[in-house]
């Protein structure tokens, strides 16, 4: 026999499935092409909105998000692929209109300084550790066995000095 | 390795120099991509003459500024008054991009007007702040949507573009013109530019 425990639980999770497709039917897409939507979005997120700079204008409630939006969904809805809408962008707002910049010359830092910093830190940390092994002392002559005993077990004042 | 301890205050220093340098810079002035291009196109509507259309090809052969303005922009108040004393030293026609009258200004839901009363409304607030504030530009067109401004990579009210005779931008002002800007900046600009044949 099942306990009651697992039942109420089987119920419950029922009832959590049943309700869940509920909720989701009941926003209506508010756009007339969802697909569409996604891909303005999706692209939307990618650029920068250079009134607030440091929002996309996918998030952005400014105007001038508003306008590049819909500037957006209209190049998309026309045809254009998401390339030559960014080509677009770039045109008018430079780079800066994109969150992830073009690697050339002089964003060359910008993409590699990661790496160089790493590189450069690694590099330190290596020079570092081999020149401490190369420092390390040799190993202890039986005289300085012998004091470092008396020295443990307190018998130092009998040491020179 | 004596001056070992001077390690940690070398790179404080440098990390300072970064950071000052950093502080200096506007992020506001983006550098437009334009400048070196030709201006894009247009033709629209006159504040004064609304169904006559002016445009880039208007302007061929002249060295010319554009002057992106609203009755809205808050920042064009404060420059009006020296695009007003430099129209009257005729150096160059000044032609003013009324953008987004209506839909730039917040206060006014412009989705619940139609298209005529949207450009009845423009055409009525640009003229009373050109009648109120002084009238510096040739003429004024009027950018309903902000189509043109887009185009021009306008991301904020005022900016001034100055336009060689072949219709290449040269110049951007982002922000106003301020006095100094005018005379260190544009005037200079323009005086190589009108020297060009």
């Amino acid at each position: 026999m099942i306990p009651l425990r697992t039942w109420r639980v089987a119920v419950l999770a029922a009832g959590l499935g049943l309700a869940l497709p509920a909720l989701s039917g009941e926003a209506a897409p508010t756009v007339a092409d969802p697909v569409l939507e996604a891909r303005v979005l999706k692209l939307s997120e990618h650029l920068r909105c250079l009134v607030c700079q440091n929002q996309s204008i996918a998030e952005s409630q400014a105007e001038l998000a508003l306008d590049l939006r819909s500037q957006v969904r209209e190049q998309l809805a026309a045809g254009k692929s998401e390339d030559e809408v960014v080509e677009f962008m770039v045109a008018r707002y430079g780079d800066f209109v994109l969150y992830k910049p073009p690697v050339k010359s002089s964003t060359f830092l910008l993409w590699a300084g990661p790496a160089l910093l790493l590189a450069a830190g690694l590099g330190w940390l290596g020079w570092r550790l081999a020149s401490r092994r190369r420092e390390s002392p040799a190993e202890l002559s039986a005289a300085e066995h012998a004091r470092a005993q008396a020295l443990l077990a307190g018998r130092d004042k009998e040491g020179d000095a | 390795m004596k001056a070992k301890f001077l390690v940690p205050l070398i790179l404080f220093l440098v990390l300072a120099g970064f950071l000052a340098f950093g502080l200096n810079l506007n992020p506001r002035e983006v550098p437009s991509p334009l400048i070196g291009k030709p201006a894009p196109v247009f033709k629209l509507g006159q504040v004064v003459a609304p169904d006559q259309a002016y445009g880039t090809e208007d302007l061929k052969g002249q060295v010319w500024l554009l002057n992106v303005w609203a009755s809205w922009c808050v920042a064009c108040r404060q420059e009006h008054p020296v695009l007003v004393a430099i129209s009257r030293e005729k150096v160059l026609p000044i032609v003013g991009l009324n953008y987004k009258e209506v839909r730039g200004d917040g206060e006014i839901d412009a989705r619940r007007l139609d298209a005529a009363s949207e450009r009845e409304m423009a055409i009525s607030r640009a003229r009373q702040w050109l009648a109120s504030h002084g009238d510096p530009y040739d003429t004024s067109v009027m950018d309903l949507d902000g189509r043109v401004g887009i185009d021009f990579g306008v991301y904020g009210v005022p900016e001034t573009f100055l336009i060689d005779k072949k219709g290449v931008i040269r110049f951007k002002q982002i922000g106003p013109v301020t006095p100094d800007a005018w005379r260190d900046a544009l005037l200079p600009k323009i005086r190589a530019l009108q020297a060009e044949s």
